[in-house]
């Protein structure tokens, strides 16, 4: 296999008593996304300072394109577009005049700066906007924005860091739907979040990080396996028959039936015959009359391997963000 | 591209990127020109008459002090828009671009000049419509002008230096009027030296601002029967001002690019 086009390893980052990098490794092939999940404070924004030259790790190395990001740190910025979990865009600029002034830092020359502005508005639908100063746009244009920023060199990698967060749902869904886009014209991606979801949809790879260090890799589909099979869900229409359907189905449950909603919605973990199992439940409820809203066979969410995993939920950890 | 050309260029296009706020933000304008015009006539009116400066009018005195407060008072705004740079993260998208460590720092005091510039040309209007007069030749008018603006260029580079280390706009706005009304009110600025008890004076007579003061004043030709003190510092007013000017930018700059490397935004 080649040399990864983004590679950390070791990375280690103190302050003061607190280790907010204990050792981190990461590895993305071209072409590929991987996201770094965690809560907040978990050390995701601090990994991707120490990979985008803003930040001096203690101990450790980071590589992105092959230049050595300790080392060479100018050469490495010239592979690198950043967008950040703030937009940062200037509030008193337009979206064209931000662009062209960071097309001019990158010394693409005036004429190629602008050139290349006027794409990356049409290409992000802001030219709708793009003669009116940025702080009367939205979260979602500027967030958009800030990504165009980040693509104004065309750079081989793109790091982003949380790049939805605090976004509405049509926001975030147009965020994805760019995002993806630049995945398929090939761009290498690191993208932070702390959305289950959002690591589901988009990564091809996944590191969950807690507390500064990795405690699990692997594809969506290989961490919700670590949490175990699927689960058989059911909403029945009345209380009266929680004990019949927890009966029901205690004869297929790997584990304890959970009851929820007062009585309404059971659930239960199953092996490796699913189909079957739930075919057995459904006669089961035909045969002693069990009425039901929703009855479905269903895969872990992330949360639920997050959860597992470190032992609290993915909204925690909120007081220790100052950490980051 | 040389790493000097890149680092002239780099700073342009940042200077360019605050001039542009002038323009889009006229409240800024606004206070840059309104408070000196109100201390040139609330200094000419209200001490106007009861501080004495022999051989010239008061209010013809008065008005290279006020420039030189103006010019340090000035330099607030190269820290306040820094801190605000690093307080909205444009720092950060700064500092991911493979641009010059420098040009941010150059780009702001550079475009600071420009906000000098007007407020001396506002004020030096006001000055004239008090009854301040130029004495002496224009050439030597414009060498004020420039020892002021030099003057304040510098003193930009140590609030360029406060303002990334701290937290909030706030915080410099404050910290900066607490150094700067000691510094340009024990000065020769609005009360001449003489004035001064002897505690005082030698304080006076070593500051900075006095010297830069005296040294325009001179220039304009606005001093009357001199300086009032025969230390050094007055008697060579325009020496004692550049010493200053370059052994504060020799210091200063240095460690704003050292804070700018290191400072991690919010």
């Amino acid at each position: 296999m080649s040399e990864p086009m983004i590679r950390a390893t070791g990375l280690v980052k103190r302050y003061k008593d607190v280790e907010a990098l204990a050792g981190l490794d990461l590895a993305v092939p071209e072409g590929k996304v991987l996201a770094l999940l965690g809560p907040n404070g978990a050390g995701k924004t601090t990994a991707v300072r120490c990979l985008t030259t803003l930040l001096k790790p203690d101990e450790g190395t980071a590589s992105v394109a092959g230049v050595d990001v300790l080392a060479e740190p100018a050469a490495a910025k010239a592979k690198i577009g950043l967008s950040g979990q703030y937009a940062a865009v200037d509030e008193h600029l337009t979206a064209y005049e931000n662009l062209v002034m960071i097309g001019r830092l990158y010394h693409l020359g005036r004429q190629r700066a602008r050139a290349r502005a006027q794409e990356l508005l049409e290409r992000f639908d802001l030219t709708e906007f793009a003669g009116r100063p940025t702080k009367t746009y939205s979260g979602g244009q500027r967030r958009r924005l800030d990504l165009a920023g980040a693509l104004v060199a065309a750079p081989p990698v793109i790091v982003l860091d949380e790049p939805t967060t605090g976004l509405d749902p049509r926001s975030r869904q147009l965020m994805w739907d760019v995002i993806r886009e630049l995945v398929g014209e090939g761009a290498t991606l690191l993208l932070t979040t702390q959305y289950l979801e959002e690591a589901d949809v988009l990564a091809d790879d996944i590191v969950v990080i807690d507390h500064g260090r990795q405690i699990a890799h692997g594809t969506a589909d290989e961490l919700k396996a670590q949490t175990g099979g699927q689960r058989i869900e059911v909403v029945l229409t009345s209380t009266a028959d929680t004990e019949t359907a927890s009966a029901i189905l205690n004869e297929v449950a790997v584990g304890e039936v959970q009851v929820a909603a007062g009585g309404r919605e059971l659930a239960a973990a199953v092996g490796d015959e699913a189909a079957s199992d739930l075919l057995r439940v459904l006669q089961g409820f035909e045969r002693e009359a069990v009425k039901v809203l929703d009855v479905g066979l269903r895969r872990p969410t992330l949360d639920d391997v997050f959860l597992s995993l470190t032992g609290h939920d993915s909204s925690e950890n909120e007081s220790t963000e100052a950490v980051k | 591209m040389s790493t000097m050309t890149q680092a002239v260029n780099d700073g342009w296009v940042v200077a360019q990127r605050n001039l542009i706020k002038i323009v889009r933000v006229p409240e800024i304008l606004v206070f840059v020109l309104v408070s000196p015009i109100m201390f040139v006539l609330l200094f000419a009116y209200v001490f106007g008459g009861a501080i004495d400066t022999p051989g010239v009018n008061y209010r013809e005195w008065l008005i290279a002090g006020i420039f030189g407060q103006t010019i340090v008072f000035g330099a607030t705004f190269t820290g306040a828009g820094l801190a605000e740079d690093m307080q909205k993260g444009i720092i950060d998208r700064f500092r991911s671009l493979p641009m010059s460590n420098s040009a941010v720092l150059v780009g702001r005091t550079s475009s600071d000049v420009v906000y000098n510039v007007l407020s001396l040309i506002i004020m030096a209007l006001t000055g004239l419509i008090v009854g301040w007069r130029i004495r002496e030749g224009f050439l030597d008018a414009l060498a004020g002008f420039a020892l002021l603006l030099v003057f304040g260029y510098a003193i930009s580079w140590v609030m360029a230096w406060v303002g990334l280390m701290v937290p909030s706009v706030e915080v410099i706005n404050n910290a900066s009027f607490i150094v700067i009304m000691p510094l340009t009110f024990v000065s020769n600025a609005f009360v001449p030296t003489k004035d001064f008890n002897s505690v005082l004076k030698p304080v006076v007579e070593w500051n900075p601002v006095s010297a830069v003061t005296q040294a325009s004043r001179d220039l304009f030709g606005n001093t009357g029967v001199g300086p009032g003190s025969e230390a050094w510092s007055l008697q060579h007013p325009i020496a004692y001002t550049l010493i200053w000017v370059v052994g504060i930018i020799a210091v200063f700059a240095p460690l704003a690019v050292r804070q700018y490397r290191i400072a991690a935004s919010r």
